[in-house]
């Protein structure tokens, strides 16, 4: 199952991914392969098959609404690579 | 009107305008983790590695969320799933550290439903066509209604030489539900009053606090327009509207994509389906809609179910709990204000928006014995007033609904007339801890005994023939002209006694 080029640049913008002209031929011929490899699932015989929505069989994991303490705001920005003592820093964004 | 269209005859249209309505849910804690979901607290003080997503932290849904949604859905009449579960919607933005929101996509919560709104007449007079007309409703069909967080705050820097953004996480998590109408409003002022419902719903059943200004509620608009040309319909293309955090804007917004949308078909022709789908801001300053970017495509989301969170199966007590907790609607006070108490319906619908506490005043008034009728007299001109002035709830008026319902009968029994009741009033709000019959006292008002009224109602009839005579001829309000003279002569004679009195003498005359 082939993967266009316009496909590989439309899934980069969603993922706000650069990608370089001269790489789109080698991604797309990769990522076709994947898509090979898990369109082997669409062989099995699903008819009358429930469809899955989770892998365990469990419903209903709830938490009772109740307040816990929340990180030190300290803890909250250290790994941020720029940030104000108060706020998260990122490049300005639009709308 | 523009050139083009004063040149042509203008063409006719229909609106049409679905709302997806964000509700946030009043719950302590977030959807997912147990951070605080208190508002107006400093930046980046309530998260946690879930609110992160940092790795290897996991999801814990919150039950309350659940009960407040289910109440939700009981409410608008929705069918509640026996199954629901949660998918990740993907895309990228500084303000979701996931890199996706935890929603609900193909098994939401609710399924459904409807609100009813008042009908507005169609008229050419503006002022008719703001006229409700009674007892009808408009039903607005809902296709569901599901549950997902919010994102974080994004603060434009506005310091000088500072140009980047600013994030705040405290928000991130939150509960939200999504209520999602068919397109089935027709025109900015039913899109308005399908707000103030749902708005009012939510708030009487304890699922939001329903606080515009901090952002409780909050809409988008989807709207084009049907227009007829050459004797086809034919459909703009379809604009959603975003920003929409007051009734106000709400109205404005979808007015002034109204016309926008008219003038571009005329200009373009273009149909729906013949360019893509906008979503445009409302920019409340200036009174527009702008562009945001071309619609992105329900797939671009990459939906799929979220594998950090279990599946939710509503229990029947669940159910029988949230039908319980949903019974009590404005609507289904409308209906014992209108019925039960034959209150009038413009004072009735003063009440029922002022919220459920102030209508739960003033039946408590009604049951203490005050009559509906001067309660909700009360109520609109001194209650609400003093509210309104002040500025603070019912649960802070000073005068508890039974005693001021005390104050009302004392006028029923003859005790005081109104004004003096008025004075005893204001007295109590003076000094909240004076009794009514010591508030009474005080104004200096001493109960005349009827033999006293009797004499002074023989005096006033022998003074004043002409007065008996029209009584006898058959107008009994003539009587009404010797209240004043009678309190000249005793301050404290009560007007009605006097006029009883004295149309009995007249009467076996």
């Amino acid at each position: 199952m082939g993967i266009t080029t316009n496909e590989i640049q439309r899934v980069a913008s969603l993922a706000k991914l650069r990608v370089e002209q001269s790489d789109v031929g080698e991604l797309s011929s990769q990522l076709s392969k994947v898509l090979d490899l898990v369109n082997q699932l669409a062989e099995v015989d699903t008819d009358g098959v429930e469809p899955m929505v989770h892998a365990f069989e469990l419903s209903n994991v709830l938490a009772i609404d109740h307040a816990l303490a929340s990180l030190p705001r300290g803890e909250v920005l250290m790994n941020a690579p720029s940030h104000d003592e108060e706020c998260f820093r990122v490049p300005p964004v639009m709308g | 009107m523009s050139d083009s269209a004063s040149t042509n005859s203008p063409l006719a249209y229909r609106i049409v305008i679905g709302l997806e309505v964000h509700v946030q849910l009043k719950t302590e804690t977030k959807l997912f983790c147990r951070c605080s979901t208190r508002f107006g607290q400093s930046p980046n003080t309530q998260v946690c590695p879930v609110c992160l997503g940092l790795p290897g932290s996991l999801p814990v849904l919150n039950l309350h969320a659940i009960e407040l949604a289910a109440r939700a859905g009981e409410a608008l009449h929705c069918e509640l799933a026996s199954f629901t579960k949660w998918d990740r919607k993907n895309y990228f933005y500084p303000d979701l550290p996931k890199g996706y929101q935890t929603s609900q996509f193909d098994l939401p919560i609710c399924v459904g439903g409807y609100l009813d709104i008042p009908i507005r007449v169609p008229s050419d007079n503006a002022a008719d066509a703001a006229t409700l007309s009674e007892n009808m409703v408009k039903r607005i069909r809902l296709v569901r209604a599901h549950l997902e967080e919010d994102a974080g705050k994004s603060m434009h820097d506005e310091r000088a030489g500072r140009a980047d953004t600013r994030i705040d996480l405290n928000r991130a998590g939150t509960p939200l539900l999504e209520i999602v109408s068919e397109p089935d409003l027709s025109s900015a002022e039913e899109a308005k009053d399908y707000l103030t419902e749902l708005r009012l719903i939510m708030v009487y059943l304890g699922i939001s606090d329903g606080n515009m200004q901090e952002g409780s509620l909050r809409a988008d608009a989807n709207v084009n327009l049907h227009i007829e040309r050459d004797g086809k319909t034919i459909p703009t293309p379809i604009v959603e509207i975003k920003n929409l955090n007051s009734f106000r804007s709400v109205e404005r917004a979808i007015d002034y994509e109204v016309e926008r949308q008219y003038r571009e078909f005329l200009r373009t022709g273009l149909a729906m389906g013949q360019s893509p789908k906008q979503t445009r801001g409302w920019d409340d300053v200036l009174g527009q809609t702008d562009l945001q970017r071309e619609k992105e495509e329900a797939a671009d989301y990459r939906y799929f179910p979220c594998p950090d969170l279990v599946p939710v199966q509503l229990t029947e007590q669940q159910r029988e709990a949230a039908k319980h907790e949903s019974q009590f609607t404005p609507d289904r006070y409308r209906n014992v204000l209108l019925h039960t108490h034959a209150v009038k319906e413009t004072d009735a619908e003063i009440l029922i928006q002022q919220g459920r506490d102030v209508v739960d005043y003033f039946l408590e008034m009604v049951r203490a014995g005050a009559t509906p009728k001067r309660a909700s007299a009360w109520m609109l001109q001194d209650v609400l007033r003093h509210l309104n002035d002040q500025r603070v709830p019912i649960d802070r008026y000073p005068i508890a609904a039974p005693k001021l319902a005390e104050l009302l009968m004392a006028i029923e029994q003859g005790k005081v007339d109104t004004s003096q009741a008025k004075q005893a009033l204001a007295k109590i709000l003076d000094d909240p801890s004076i009794g009514v019959a010591a508030a009474i006292e005080s104004l200096g008002i001493v109960r005349v005994d009827v033999s006293e009224m009797e004499t002074l109602c023989r005096e006033l009839l022998a003074e004043n023939p002409d007065v008996v005579d029209k009584v006898k001829a058959g107008n009994t309000k003539a009587v009404a002209a010797l209240v004043g003279q009678a309190k000249k002569r005793n301050r404290n004679a009560d007007p009605r006694v006097l006029q009883e009195i004295c149309l009995k003498m007249i009467a076996s005359m």
